[in-house]
């Protein structure tokens, strides 16, 4: 029996295909006309990486055009992991939507409650005390920690390095612990809502972060002992997807990937939201725009993101964490008891939620990845009528294909994880 | 040197565990199962020990699960914590993850199953070789969660059979090392030729 090569559903191969002149592509964004680069005529293999693939974090499915080793073209196949997250926050109460944001992007789940509650603050003019947002501000930023130590551990163990994976993991669990104590849950607190916090933190919330962050510079160190001058890693990563700044930002690149490529743009500096102007950081950008300066990057973001947590828990204000607006938080219990009008807002706010003016607000946050923002419409209901979510990953991800290029297949792993992408976030 | 009864036979710690956890009283397993002293003692006696090949294929396989490399969501990244050192899924015999299905047995579906992914999951679920068995991680995996819409599957069992479902979102790595506990007394107690498809 002969063995004949796999074909297409018009009986020409699908193995070898000459690529055909006039073919539309995806479109290459900015100044990328790398996909025009195939030679017409020429013999590539198409293969698939994905949906399951253990370092394509998650469920991409990546189409490479490949000649020999080399890839030619890569198409990245994504929705996998589509969850319909705009159309159910249409179905939801604005404080339901706090758990389903949870889910966007969970690795960092604060920041996405952090980015949802500010647009909803924005839509009903709320004021949060500064309690409150230091207290989200920490919250956020061990959770950027915990997000950079997964993508560290991931990127490592992708490149070969086992060590650093076991390592990351352990100060992660005493972040999630963290979490635990103030909300019961390790990853998906819903702990920020909108108006405030779930609750005010416990008294051994300071001391705990305070361990944590005098702990947590050494533990950096461990991991750049292990990676930054290792000749193995360095080899792998330096001088590879190299992304210059005009492509990045044509490519709407945000957050590591763009400050990478040397542009100093972060959100928490440019737009501060959550008194986040009152906290003294560096914004660290890299240099070649490649895999390693990326690294470089994140890795300079932790111990920034330690030193933020320092500041806040430091100066960490007395008062209340919620909004002092009964229309939008519940009032506290004790109120109940005494007060019919706060008995009233209760009822009203635990059946059918705040209902915000009619508008439309833009409002955007640093998550992890990037700039995570949210396009909410109002419609004066107690229920957004629209809202989008501008996905850091989504964008960053569309980079990829112009950063594999000509790149050998081995080294795709190496650029999808210093692009540190999360498929909740890029399919929603 | 022969049999032993079952209650007195368990070292395997971490059944015991789940067998006191569980308040049961009868033995976790029905059959016998051969501890390492005995087989220790057998040996010194001349290598005699007797047992069912049905015992012993159970022992085998219930002691050594191999999930498939698989991560959907978010439950993903608490499998990962699972198996990392201070849950340590490797107690259980159950940490070596493997990339490709053709050497994984047990499927740890963890997270949510959107339409697009059910037809590669399910391709997946076929790839595997027989006897292979399926943990449902989370509420998405197991009954749609909280997504209650159009792009989720509302429960992976309509796509694969599960074994066992984990509740929690997601759940604490210490579910998952229950649900591995609870799949070994499972398979410990399926004879071996029900296996067969």
């Amino acid at each position: 029996m002969a063995i004949l090569p796999p074909t297409k559903g018009d009986g020409t191969p699908a193995i070898g295909v000459p690529v055909q002149e006039g073919i539309p592509r995806i479109h290459p964004g900015g100044q990328g006309e790398f996909l025009d680069k195939i030679e017409p005529g020429e013999e590539l293999m198409e293969i698939n990486m994905g949906p399951q693939h253990p370092s394509t974090h998650g469920v991409l499915r990546l189409v490479l055009s490949l000649d020999g080793e080399r890839v030619r073209a890569c198409r990245p196949d994504i929705g996998y992991l589509h969850t319909g997250f705009e159309k159910s926050f249409e179905s939801h109460t604005y404080q339901q939507c706090i758990p389903l944001t949870d889910r966007m992007d969970y690795l960092a789940p604060p920041i996405n409650n952090l980015g949802f509650a500010l647009a909803a603050e924005k839509l009903l003019e709320a004021e949060i005390p500064p309690r409150g947002q230091y207290i989200r501000v920490i919250v956020a930023e061990l959770s950027r920690i915990a997000s950079h130590l997964i993508w560290l551990g991931t990127h490592a163990l992708d490149l070969g390095a086992t060590t650093a994976f076991m390592y990351c993991w352990r100060e992660r669990d005493k972040i999630l612990d963290i979490m635990e104590w103030i909300s019961g849950v390790r990853m998906m607190t819903s702990f920020i809502r909108v108006g405030g916090l779930l609750a005010d933190v416990p008294e051994e919330f300071v001391p705990m972060v305070r361990a944590f962050v005098a702990d947590f510079p050494q533990r950096v160190d461990e991991y750049e002992g292990l990676l930054t001058s290792n000749p193995i890693f360095r080899q792998r990563t330096i001088g590879l997807g190299v992304l210059d700044s005009a492509t990045a930002i044509a490519f709407g690149c945000s957050g590591a990937t763009l400050r990478g490529s040397g542009v100093p743009y972060d959100v928490r500096r440019a737009l501060p939201y959550s008194s986040y102007d009152q906290f003294d950081f560096d914004v660290p950008v890299g240099v070649r725009g490649d895999v390693y300066d990326r690294y470089l990057v994140r890795v300079r973001e932790m111990r920034e993101a330690c030193r933020i947590v320092e500041q806040a828990v430091e100066g960490l204000p007395g008062g209340p964490v919620n909004t002092s607006d009964r229309k939008v938080m519940l009032p506290p219990r004790a109120e109940i008891d005494n007060s019919m009008e706060s008995l009233i807002h209760h009822f009203k706010l635990s059946t059918e939620g705040f209902r915000p003016p009619p508008g439309r607000v833009y409002s955007a946050v640093e998550s992890s990845r990037g700039e995570l923002g949210f396009l909410m419409v109002s419609d004066g209901g107690n229920r957004p009528y629209r809202c989008k979510v501008r996905g850091p990953s989504f964008s960053n991800l569309s980079a990829l294909s112009y950063m594999v290029q000509d790149e050998l297949v081995a080294d795709v792993v190496a650029v999808i994880g210093s692009i540190d992408i999360i498929l909740g976030d890029v399919d929603r | 040197m022969g049999l032993r009864s079952a209650d007195e036979a368990l070292e395997f710690p971490s059944l015991v565990r789940a067998a006191v956890l569980d308040g049961a009283d009868a033995p976790a397993f029905p059959g016998v199962i051969p501890s390492d002293r005995d087989l220790a003692d057998a040996a010194a006696q001349e290598g005699i020990f007797t047992t069912t090949v049905g015992k012993v294929v159970a022992w085998g396989r219930y002691s050594s699960l191999w999930p498939a490399l698989f991560g959907l969501a978010c439950c993903a990244i608490e499998m990962m914590g699972a198996s990392n050192a201070r849950f340590d899924l490797s107690r259980f015999g159950a940490e070596v993850f493997r990339a490709s299905p053709r050497q994984a047995d047990l499927m740890i579906v963890a997270g949510r199953v959107s339409q697009k992914m059910g037809p590669v999951l399910r391709q997946i679920y076929d790839q595997m070789p027989d006897p292979k068995w399926v943990i449902s991680m989370g509420a998405c995996a197991s009954c749609g969660g909280i997504f209650n819409n159009y792009a989720i599957i509302q429960g992976v069992d309509k796509v694969v059979p599960v074994d066992v479902y984990i509740p929690g979102c997601p759940p604490r790595p210490e579910g998952l090392l229950d649900a591995v506990i609870k799949l070994q007394k499972k398979i410990a107690a399926t004879p071996v030729s029900s296996l067969r498809e």
